[in-house]
């Protein structure tokens, strides 16, 4: 059974063996409005919990995407390059960012449950 | 200070707009649609522009006031119709731009729109350029109301009789309710449109009913990305004070009967660069791909040494990409010339390109 877990900085990852993918989060996705460019990290890095992992921008603005924790990208979504709508259309599940192969299983302890991060997402949003 | 709200606040509420304070003001950004939405609605349809935070400054007189405003405006304003508009820039004494500016003859005088951010220092200076010898109003009691997008001429016709008939950068008084409403054909987008000029108690009224036949509400979000793709300068960012007429390329706003004679403020720079060329040069410019290089993105040529910033950069939706303006060493502003945007640390071709990127679809001749 693989766990969602979600990051303040609204990352969502799901682990599945070894590997972790991670995306925003749908209220990430409404904060920013329309993305309309994506940058991914390259596959074969080495990206280090919390650090910078990709970038996203609205018309508006750019915003750094973090990795909630650390591991070797495998895996990257070119779909969401070539067309960065669909991360406004499906954040949560097609419109994935990266795969990582995870170092360090215990960093996801300090990452919230959906509960707690829709109650953080919610208080933020205030 | 308090932050203002324009007579459009409730409505906007009503729309789900998000605000954003701007020059004093809480301005909507965008609607539940978005941005890209918004845009898109405009270009095809007809999108609504609540500019209630513009200046709306009314200057009264006859000739001694066209002579008086010709020492200040690089206009032919003595052969400037009646209710004609040209677009023009109040500029310091180093041809400096202190604001840009569209001014329209009326009956009793002129009506000047103002940015929001320089209205109260226009006035200022407009008062004592005019040395206090003009009554002077920066009307507050009006809202400016912009609709644009090919539909929004039969939309605002359904509410105010005869609009169609106007043709581009002019104007004229019509009836909303029985009042007084200025209308010009003009905007800011690209598109066909209009600005309203209407009493704060009536914008709220007008708007419900153009909404009711079929334009929707456009935030500032969109408002960027079309003026943008119209290849249309933002005070503050693609203009301002470190930068004149001539160097943002808009000599063609500069009235060659003026140029002749010389006589208003900042002339001396403004006929220097005009005959000796000038050192930078706003361009549009076009990132291959899809990188946004916003405002302040460092240009560098080939060999890699630094010959320009970005003034405004985003995507745009027309376009179905990046697109930017800034400026650039003359000698790197032809068309096709590549150059690179340093981007996040990283360099990314790009193309010197012609404005707009979006093509104009203004209303000319309708008479």
């Amino acid at each position: 059974m693989s766990e969602v877990k979600y990051s303040k900085e609204h990352e969502w990852i799901k682990l599945e063996g070894e590997v972790a993918t991670i995306g925003i989060t749908k209220h990430a996705t409404e904060m920013l409005g329309d993305i309309v460019f994506a940058e991914l990290p390259e596959k074969g890095s080495s990206v280090e919990k919390d650090g910078t992992a990709g970038v996203v921008e609205s018309t508006k603005a750019a915003s750094d995407v973090y990795t909630p924790v650390s591991g070797e990208v495998v895996d990257t979504n070119q779909e969401i390059v070539d067309d960065p709508s669909k991360i406004n259309q499906d954040p949560e599940n097609s419109a994935w960012f990266f795969k990582l192969k995870i170092k360090d299983k215990s960093e996801m302890d300090s990452l919230m449950n959906k509960d707690d991060y829709d109650k953080f997402a919610k208080e933020a949003n205030t | 200070m308090e932050i203002k709200k324009t007579s459009l606040y409730q409505l906007h509420q009503d729309c789900n707009a998000k605000f954003v304070e701007f020059a004093g003001y809480q301005m909507p950004i965008q609607y539940s649609e978005g941005i890209v939405e918004e845009h898109k609605f405009t270009r095809n349809h007809s999108g609504i522009f609540d500019v209630s935070h513009m200046g709306q400054l009314f200057i009264y007189g006859g000739e001694e006031l066209i002579k008086d405003l010709e020492k200040i405006f690089p206009l032919d304003l003595k052969n400037l119709k009646l209710n004609h508009s040209k677009y023009s820039f109040l500029m310091d004494k180093d041809a400096g731009i202190q604001d840009d500016l569209i001014i329209t003859k009326i009956d009793e005088g002129f009506l000047i729109i103002l940015n929001a951010a320089c209205k109260d220092n226009d006035f200022k200076i407009l008062k004592e350029l005019l040395k206090e010898k003009y009554k002077m109003v920066l009307d507050e009691n009006r809202s400016l109301i912009a609709i644009q997008g090919p539909k929004s001429s039969q939309i605002l016709n359904e509410v105010v009789d005869g609009v169609k008939d106007l043709n581009f950068m002019s104007g004229n008084w019509f009836l909303f309710d029985n009042q007084k409403v200025y209308i010009t054909r003009s905007g800011y987008t690209g598109e066909d449109g209009f600005e309203i000029s209407i009493l704060n108690n009536f914008a709220d009224k007008l708007t419900r009913e153009l909404i009711d036949k079929g334009s929707k509400l456009v935030g500032l979000g969109a408002r960027d990305t079309l003026r943008l793709e119209a290849g249309l300068c933002l005070y503050g960012h693609d203009l301002d004070k470190d930068k004149t007429p001539v160097e943002a390329n808009l000599k063609w706003a500069i009235s060659k009967e003026r140029i002749s004679k010389g006589d208003f403020i900042g002339s001396d720079i403004i006929i220097k660069q005009l005959n000796n060329g000038v050192t930078k040069i706003r361009v549009g410019i076009k990132p291959e791909g899809r990188i946004i290089a916003r405002e302040k993105t460092k240009i560098f040529n080939q060999s890699d040494v630094h010959i320009g910033e970005i003034t405004s950069g985003t995507f745009g939706p027309s376009v179905n990409g990046p697109v930017a303006m800034g400026y650039v060493e003359n000698e790197f502003s032809k068309k096709n010339t590549k150059v690179f945007l340093e981007v996040r640390g990283k360099k990314y071709a790009a193309n010197i390109c012609s404005l707009p990127f979006y093509k104009k679809s203004y209303a000319k001749g309708v008479n």
